[in-house]
């Protein structure tokens, strides 16, 4: 069997439904929702580097170094954000961070 | 000089007034005068103790001297003795005057119109401020202007420990303005100008104490029942436009006889115009002079400070509607079924008040119910045609019942503000001069020969008993009973408050002589109560009115009245003197000499008591038909039109039901992140689903 582009597009697919119901089935930790962004970015660099091959177009697998910077920029700032959420609210849970209810 | 006679009471008004505002933005800069404390309005509330039981034992330990000095705790306005000396010094030129035009008018017939300027030009009614000087005016004007110059300088000592006497007198001259403007009118528009305000003082002087609740509600009261009163007039006005097409009254009475006969279509009757006319216009005059089923509120005036009672409530605002019918005259002649209706509600309310001021006990109360008898008098001698005798009475009336308020608020006065005169008694060894000058005024009231009353009520007397029918002869044996009742109530006054044992020591010793400036007032009105009656007695009655009034007074059939009044019997003259004598002699016998008969009668005779005790149940028959229904139809607006109707379903239901969706809304912002990100999600997956199936365009 001959590995094509549709399982590398359907891993890619799993990992973003994963990401997605990570984020919104999760009621615990807010480390965990950027944890699920990071996979949701990763399934979209596996599509990227995917169809780059594929296609012979070098531009996608540059395009997903960017992203993968990115992402770990992203990263960081969130990380730093919840440390400082930490220190001020005391809590990092998912329930208790609902200052945007009206 | 007519426009001095007018204006200058107008002019001490507004500067009292003035002066009352800038004392009062003084005193409380930026914010509301605080209500008196309670034992600071003690001297200011009558009320206080009049109900009470007299309790010697209980009453504090306090000379009178030190008394006054401690409850005077909020000190006079800034201004008061100016605006005192400068709206009564205004009154007495007024006064002066009023007199000057009194002769020159009366007697040298110098009748003079002075057009002011145009009030209301609009479509046909045309309405000018003007002055209408003739006979019958100079009578009103001067006892309007002689009355209130008497009784602004007695207010000055009677409103002594007022604090607020430049608004007082701001009122009291405003009032005079009024009345004077009433008796001046030239056409029905200005008279109406004048009724409502005279009205508004009034009202302004029964609240004049704001901080009694009881004073407030007398006051309006007594503005509601006017109110029905000048709903009636007001018809009356727009008959009087509607038939003749104008409002003054030289062209109202030029085209009065062309309307005798004249039916007005009102929905499914035919209506005789000048009847309905003049019976609406009477109303007015009714609520104004506290004529029988609208007099309920004259009683209940009388929470404001006396000079106001004297004033208004007895001498001059409550006869407005006597000199309103006599204005009218030439339309009344006209109108005999209303001459009849007057000769009736007169007598009625002779009877009616005489009756339920024999058992009054408020020194006051008792001298209101006479005011109103006595207006019923004046009355049926309108409604006999006698204006001029009407007339006459008003003019003695207005000196001896001025006299008797001021009598009696000295007796307030002296004995610290007790109205009851059941706490009285004894009071003739303390303050007798005002004991004499009360004497003079009953006297007068009951019509003691060669005294003023003694000649107006005999006239009255005889001119309605010359006019023939069914009602003349009721208001004939009425008025005839009155008189002995007048003469019961008013002597069973005098021996319960100066006569007997003193019921109330504390303020029996207490009681003294009132200021000078009280009791010169008082000796002027008991001169007038001599010095208008014979004098005047030719003026008023005989051929000598014909002389005097003119054309002034339409004396239709008093063109033969007075003839006809010399042709009575002898007795019929010397009855109401006869009266007199009996209820003199049976209040003698009942408070000196039998003081135990009245208790018992009152105790055998207890329904009877209670019914005159409580006016007729006058006052609660008005709460259950008008009082309690209005409350209940203002309720169910509120309740029902307001709160439901309009807070449901109006501006409020609207804005009710906005925020109920808004409600709703806010509860789908949980404030969750992951809400929100599922929320973006689900677009982001519709924004391509849609654009997966809808195909490349």
């Amino acid at each position: 069997m001959t590995i094509g582009l549709g399982h590398y597009l359907a891993v890619g697919a799993i990992l973003f439904t994963i990401g997605i119901m990570g984020i919104f089935l999760n009621r615990k930790n807010v480390i965990v929702i950027l944890m699920s962004i990071e996979l949701i970015l990763l399934a979209v660099n596996i599509n990227l580097v995917a169809f780059s091959v594929f296609l012979g177009d070098i531009v996608g697998q540059v395009y997903a170094l960017i992203v993968l910077t990115v992402a770990a920029a992203e990263s960081a700032i969130g990380l730093a954000i919840l440390v400082a959420y930490f220190r001020n609210r005391g809590s990092i849970a998912v329930e208790d961070i609902n200052l945007m209810k009206g | 000089m007519y426009e001095a006679i007018v204006l200058l009471p107008l002019l001490g008004a507004i500067i009292a007034g003035a002066v009352s505002l800038v004392g009062a933005s003084k005193r409380f800069p930026g914010e509301d005068p605080p209500p008196p404390h309670d034992d600071h309005s003690a001297p200011l509330v009558p009320e206080d103790h009049a109900h009470g039981a007299p309790s010697p034992d209980a009453a504090p330990a306090v000379s009178h001297d030190s008394h006054g000095e401690e409850h005077g705790g909020e000190p006079s306005a800034a201004g008061s003795l100016g605006s005192e000396l400068i709206t009564s010094t205004f009154l007495v030129i007024s006064c002066v005057l009023s007199w000057y035009a009194f002769y020159d008018v009366g007697f040298q017939h110098h009748d003079a119109r002075v057009t002011l300027f145009s009030f209301i030009s609009f479509g046909d009614l045309h309405s000018n401020w003007a002055l209408r000087i003739d006979s019958l005016t100079v009578v009103m004007l001067v006892v309007v202007t002689t009355i209130s110059s008497v009784v602004h300088i007695y207010s000055i000592g009677y409103m002594e420990e007022d604090p607020y006497k430049p608004r007082f007198f701001s009122y009291l001259s405003y009032f005079t303005f009024a009345m004077l403007m009433l008796v001046t009118a030239d056409n029905l528009v200005q008279l109406f100008f004048g009724w409502e305000g005279v009205g508004l003082t009034s009202y302004l002087l029964i609240g004049f104490w704001y901080y009694k609740p009881e004073a407030n509600a007398a006051a309006i009261k007594a503005f509601i029942v006017n109110r029905v009163g000048d709903f009636g007039f007001s018809l009356g006005i727009f008959t009087a436009f509607y038939l003749t097409g104008a409002v003054d009254f030289d062209t109202v009475f030029a085209q009065a006889p062309g309307l005798v006969g004249k039916n007005f279509h009102f929905l499914s009757w035919d209506v005789d115009a000048l009847t309905t006319m003049c019976l609406l216009l009477f109303v007015g005059a009714m609520g104004k002079s506290a004529q029988f089923l609208l007099h309920t509120w004259l009683p209940d005036a009388m929470e404001g400070p006396t000079p106001v009672s004297a004033l208004i409530h007895a001498a001059t605002m409550v006869t407005a509607g006597v000199f309103m019918v006599a204005r009218l005259s030439p339309l009344f002649e006209l109108a005999p079924y209303a001459k009849t209706f007057v000769i009736f509600i007169g007598a009625t309310t002779a009877m009616f008040a005489a009756t339920v001021g024999l058992v009054q006990n408020d020194i006051k109360r008792v001298v209101a119910y006479s005011t109103c008898s006595q207006l019923g008098y004046m009355f049926v001698a309108m409604g006999s045609g006698a204006y001029s005798v009407g007339m006459f009475h008003l003019f003695t009336h207005a000196f001896f019942k001025a006299l008797l308020f001021l009598g009696s608020g000295s007796v307030i006065l002296a004995m610290h503000h007790e109205q009851d005169m059941r706490n009285m008694g004894g009071l003739r060894h303390k303050i007798p001069f005002t004991y004499w000058m009360m004497i003079i005024g009953t006297l007068a009231l009951t019509g003691f020969p060669l005294t003023a009353g003694f000649y107006s009520k005999d006239a009255i007397i005889s001119s309605d008993d010359v006019v023939k029918g069914g009602v003349a002869a009721y208001g004939f044996i009425m008025t005839t009973l009155a008189a002995a009742l007048t003469s019961f109530y008013s002597w069973r006054l005098i021996f319960k408050t100066f006569w007997g044992e003193p019921h109330d020591r504390h303020h029996y010793e207490a009681a003294h002589e009132s200021p000078k400036v009280m009791l010169v007032p008082l000796a002027i009105l008991a001169i007038g109560c001599f010095a208008a009656g014979l004098p005047f007695v030719s003026i008023f009655t005989g051929h000598g009115a014909d002389v005097f009034f003119g054309t002034s007074l339409k004396l239709g059939t008093a063109d033969t009245i007075f003839e006809d009044v010399e042709k009575l019997p002898v007795y019929i003259e010397f009855l109401p003197t006869v009266m007199m004598a009996i209820g003199f002699l049976v209040a003698l016998l009942f408070y000196i000499f039998r003081p135990d008969i009245p208790v018992a009668l009152a105790r055998d005779q207890k329904p009877l008591y209670e019914f005159l005790l409580n006016k007729w149940y006058f006052d609660e028959i008005y709460d259950f038909l008008f009082v309690r229904p209005a409350m209940r139809l203002g309720r169910l607006l509120w309740k029902g039109g307001d709160g439901f109707i309009i807070d449901g379903f109006g501006p409020d239901g609207v804005s009710a039901r906005v925020l109920d969706v808004t409600r709703n809304v806010v509860r789908l912002q949980t404030g969750y992140l992951y809400h929100y990100a599922f929320a973006m999600m689900i677009g982001v997956a519709a924004f391509i689903t849609w654009f997966m199936f809808s195909g490349p365009h």
